[in-house]
């Protein structure tokens, strides 16, 4: 039997902002180990918090960016539980009144849009790191600079219901902060984490199945695979006839499978209670305002002015516009390439590939707008074929060097002189005697293995549809 | 004038008045703690100020000798709460009270016992021992800010700074013959004030006489950006209201506050200083605060259940006391060390105190307790909101009886917290008090007057607490020790 399987996903995004959520401490990433805290951050006894405003409107911000209302009283509340990576024993949170609730993320699935209701979005500030090093079996070292970072919970409904919507939805909640431009969403820094609860139940069913909940995926990719296992998992239990025990599970990207955490670690009593040394807080709708007004384009808005602004497709919108200095890139090449179905070929194909294979994220692109356009401009005027010209992108990434001085340097200009050409073109039919003969008797494809004879011999320079001209009319008259 | 050689006794007043030269004060102070210390242990930390370290600037407390409650954060000194779990701690920093004190040009004038984190009304839950009544060292010298009460009471320093969560300062000023405020919740920053309560809490002085309480404050009060309940009213010179008169003042007294429980002593002294004030143009009627009966067992769910979570970061991890026994207990070496540290460093009542406020903050039991006792409060603050329209201030004794003995009231905590009974509803409803010494009982112990006033209206406690000690002698009468 199949079953669908029930997904809700809670996302963590660390906020950039230059300070701690409620202290001045700086919330670099990479520092030495406890060099960025302070007695308030370390949670030194007497120290009091006071909440980081930028911080709060990076949260209204988000809330806003997810269609959700904003909780115009609200406050924060203690969660208590005992961590060492927790230096007051309790982490400030909110409970019953987060910044924002009830909104929403339309996201693009295999059969087009499809609407994941947003439960609630708040603030609290995060914990220490634990590091387990040294010899002795019975120490940890904790590193404080984390702690009181302010970090933003998103809880989605669960309305997700394939490990590659959980992906889509991962990646535009990511966008949308990137947009926003208030985290770094570096799942490998941890800026960015996801826990997910899945539950399975039969196509239908309105009732939802017991749930596990799924930590430690690191990665987008870890998600996708921790659900596809976690579904065969309980598949697998209900199909024989068991039952699914309520369990957190921790993903081992290593060994591709899930580990149940201790039992003991989950039965937590969090003690919520509000925060006495933060006073209540009520926004006016004219504050909250002014943050919507002040919103950026979104990605979806933004997909749909790509498609009808420039003429492009869903596919190639969606694309472009999935991250933000993607997009911008390819406005600011727009500018001055009205080509705009060449130029998303071209960045969607051979640019993004050297991306991926350089591991640069699109916040760091190292080629000036410009200098693309002028790549692409060669090459359309035929200067240079696209072999070269792909050769001559890598190298752009390496050097910084424009177009044309690569072309000079490494020599890739194209050869479309029938002069230069005719010599190796009578070289190679007196050589493939055998594969012009089937060219004449009828074997299209023949006439390719020429042409690809051709530019081998000019080291890829030939302009082929030149090559393929030349060859059909010496074959025929010879 | 008093005896040169008497400097001790003096009050800030005194010494500001005289220019004393406040090498010899210091010197006179260390005489009389040699003296009579061993009998009263009232400091954690006794003063070690060398003559020489005077500070020399023109700050209002210029050369006066300030004794701290031990649970305020003097950078690099010991800052213990009188618990065991915070031996060898070193605070990082100062309190914003300590800064306001450095500037102000005053001595730090060493650390004073309390009740464990301020858990307790005698001074008697201190890991370093209690501390005994100056008056009569067989008895408590209430609490929790015993310490710093006995140490003004017994002239071992000048002024002190305590604090006040639900009568901690007003009721061992009471205890002890001396003069306590507790100010308006947001008056004074909290800021490096080791939390008992988070929304009861508020450090405030004691001292000789009122004008001295008025001086420190003047100093001590005041919004800062790094409290974020601290509030964002202007301080007025509490110095200048001394000495207006107090015709017109409209004082209520709550009938609830009358009634059984109270020593006939302390009836009469009350009563006798309502006869002075009288005299002196103010006029008294009858009022109801009809949520009285509920504010002690509001106050222990609502104290207790902040406490709970404030003292959760004692556990041995960062600073304070760890358990040397790294015998494995159960399977978790993490749980085996914070029940060892927590169990061996904490004492019987803040135990008590953390087990009952983990209690009411229980998922199931939230809103029975915790929920409830929030809603109540509301209803005990709307009581003085409401007598409050018609008045200028309320008075009533600041504790049921004058100090009691040491070891009376160890075995039944509940006896012990109802000692607080008069005072707690202030720390509720937020608003100022202070109490004032209006006589002594056939044994010699004094008893104090509490006056209750709006939030921030500390000119009129000061006022008409000013008339009253210009018209008697109390604090003429010291302990002979």
């Amino acid at each position: 039997m199949e079953y669908e399987p029930v997904i809700g996903l809670e996302v963590h995004a660390q906020l950039k902002t230059k300070t701690k959520a409620f202290c001045g401490c700086s919330t670099e990433f990479g520092k030495a180990p406890n060099s960025q805290v302070c007695p308030v951050c370390l949670g030194f006894p007497g120290s009091l918090p006071v909440l980081n405003k930028t911080a709060l409107d990076y949260a209204i911000k988000v809330g806003l960016a997810l269609s959700c209302k904003i909780e115009e009283d609200t406050k924060f509340d203690r969660k208590n539980y005992f961590y060492p990576d927790l230096p007051k024993n309790y982490q400030i949170s909110q409970y019953d009144r987060p910044l924002a609730y009830a909104g929403y993320l339309d996201i693009q699935t295999e059969s087009g849009i499809k609407r994941i209701a947003i439960k609630r979005v708040h603030l609290e500030e995060d914990a220490g790191k634990l590091l387990h090093e040294g010899n002795d079996p019975d120490s940890s070292y904790v590193d404080y600079n984390r702690a009181g970072i302010p970090l933003l919970e998103i809880v989605s409904e669960p309305e997700i219901n394939s490990p590659f919507e959980a992906y889509q939805y991962l990646a535009s909640i990511k966008a949308i902060l990137k947009y926003l431009d208030v985290s770094d969403c570096d799942m490998e820094k941890g800026s960015l984490r996801c826990d997910a609860n899945i539950s399975l139940r039969e196509y239908g069913e309105k009732k939802l199945g017991v749930k596990t909940e799924l930590k430690n995926m690191n990665s987008f990719k870890a998600i996708k695979s921790a659900l596809d296992y976690e579904i065969k998992r309980q598949s697998q239990i209900l199909r024989d006839g068991g039952a699914i025990g309520q369990q957190t599970l921790l993903w081992d990207a290593q060994e591709e499978k899930t580990h149940p955490m201790r039992t003991k670690e989950e039965a937590h009593d969090y003690r919520y209670f509000p925060e006495p040394d933060l006073v209540p807080f009520t926004f006016k709708p004219d504050e909250i305002q002014k943050i919507k007004n002040g919103l950026p384009e979104l990605p979806n808005a933004r997909l749909t002015r790509f498609i009808k602004e420039f003429s492009l497709s869903n596919y190639e919108a969606n694309i472009l516009t999935s991250d933000k200095h993607l997009a911008d890139y390819f406005q600011k090449c727009a500018k001055n390439y009205k080509n705009y179905k060449n130029l998303a070929n071209w960045l969607i194909g051979p640019f993004l590939s050297e991306l991926n294979n350089r591991k640069i994220e699109p916040d760091d692109i190292p080629i000036a707008a410009d200098s693309l356009v002028r790549l692409i401009e060669i090459t359309e005027e035929g200067a240079i074929n696209n072999l070269s010209a792909k050769t001559a992108l890598g190298e752009m990434f390496n050097s910084n060097k424009s177009a044309e001085v690569i072309i000079k340097e490494r020599d890739l200009a194209q050869i479309s002189a029938p002069g230069a050409l005719e010599d190796i073109i009578k070289e190679v039919i007196s050589s493939n005697e055998k594969t012009v003969s089937d060219y004449k008797s009828g074997k299209a494809n023949a006439l390719m293995f020429l042409v690809g004879q051709v530019m081998k011999k000019t080291k890829g320079k030939a302009n082929p549809n030149i090559v393929t001209e030349m060859l059909k009319e010496r074959i025929q008259n010879a | 004038m008093e005896n040169k050689k008497e400097l001790f006794r003096w009050t800030a007043g005194e010494i500001k008045q005289n220019k004393t030269n406040p090498q010899e004060l210091i010197l006179s102070l260390d005489d009389r703690i040699n003296l009579i210390e061993d009998k009263v242990k009232a400091f954690t930390k006794k003063p070690d100020v060398l003559p020489d370290a005077v500070p020399q600037n023109s700050g209002l407390l210029c050369g006066i000798p300030v004794s701290i409650k031990d649970n305020i954060c003097v950078q690099n000194e010991p800052t213990t709460c009188a618990s065991k779990i915070l031996s060898g701690f070193l605070a990082p920093y100062d309190a914003e009270v300590i800064r306001r004190l450095k500037v102000a040009g005053a001595i730090l004038w060493g650390k004073t016992n309390m009740d464990e984190f301020a858990f307790g009304s005698s001074t008697e839950n201190s890991f370093y021992g209690p501390t005994k009544n100056p008056h009569n060292l067989d008895c408590v010298p209430g609490g929790s800010s015993g310490g710093s009460a006995a140490a003004v009471a017994a002239d071992e320093t000048i002024m002190s700074l305590g604090s006040d969560t639900g009568g901690s300062i007003r009721q061992p000023a009471s205890f002890c013959g001396v003069v306590g405020l507790k100010p308006t919740y947001g008056r004074v920053s909290r800021y490096g004030l080791i939390a008992f309560a988070s929304s009861l809490d508020q450090i405030g002085p004691l001292t000789k006489d009122v004008r001295d309480s008025a001086l420190l404050m003047n100093v001590i009060a005041g919004y800062d950006p790094k409290d974020s309940t601290s509030v964002h009213v202007e301080v007025p010179d509490y110095s200048k209201i001394l000495g207006k008169d107090l015709k017109g003042l409209k004082v209520g007294l709550p009938k609830e506050y009358f009634r059984e429980g109270m020593d006939r002593e302390v009836k009469l002294a009350v009563d006798e200083a309502i006869n002075i004030l009288k005299n002196k143009g103010a006029k008294f009627t009858e009022v109801s605060l009809p949520h009285t009966e509920y504010a002690v067992a509001v106050y222990y769910i609502i104290a207790t259940a902040e406490a709970s979570s404030n003292l959760a970061r004692f556990d041995g991890v960062q600073y304070g006391y760890r358990t040397t026994n790294r015998e494995p207990r159960t399977a978790n070496r993490l749980i085996d060390m914070y029940k060892a540290s927590r169990g061996e460093g904490f004492g019987k009542e803040a135990k008590r105190r953390i087990l009952l406020g983990t209690f009411v903050l229980s998922s199931g039991y939230y809103d029975a307790y915790y929920l409830r006792a929030q809603k109540v409060r509301t209803l005990i603050k709307r009581d003085f909101d409401e007598v409050f329209k018609g008045l200028d201030c309320i008075i009533t004794p600041t504790s049921p009886t004058a100090a009691f003995k040491i070891g009376e009231k160890t075995d039944d905590p509940l006896k012990m917290y109802l000692s607080d009974i008069y005072t707690i509803s202030a720390n509720l409803a937020g608003i100022p008090a202070i109490s004032i010494p209006c006589g002594f009982n056939q044994e010699g112990l004094p008893i104090g007057l509490q006056i209750m006033a709006k939030p921030f209206a500390e000119e009129t406690l000061f006022k008409a607490a000013f008339a009253y000690e210009q018209e008697t002698n109390w604090r003429r009468i010291r302990p002979t020790l």
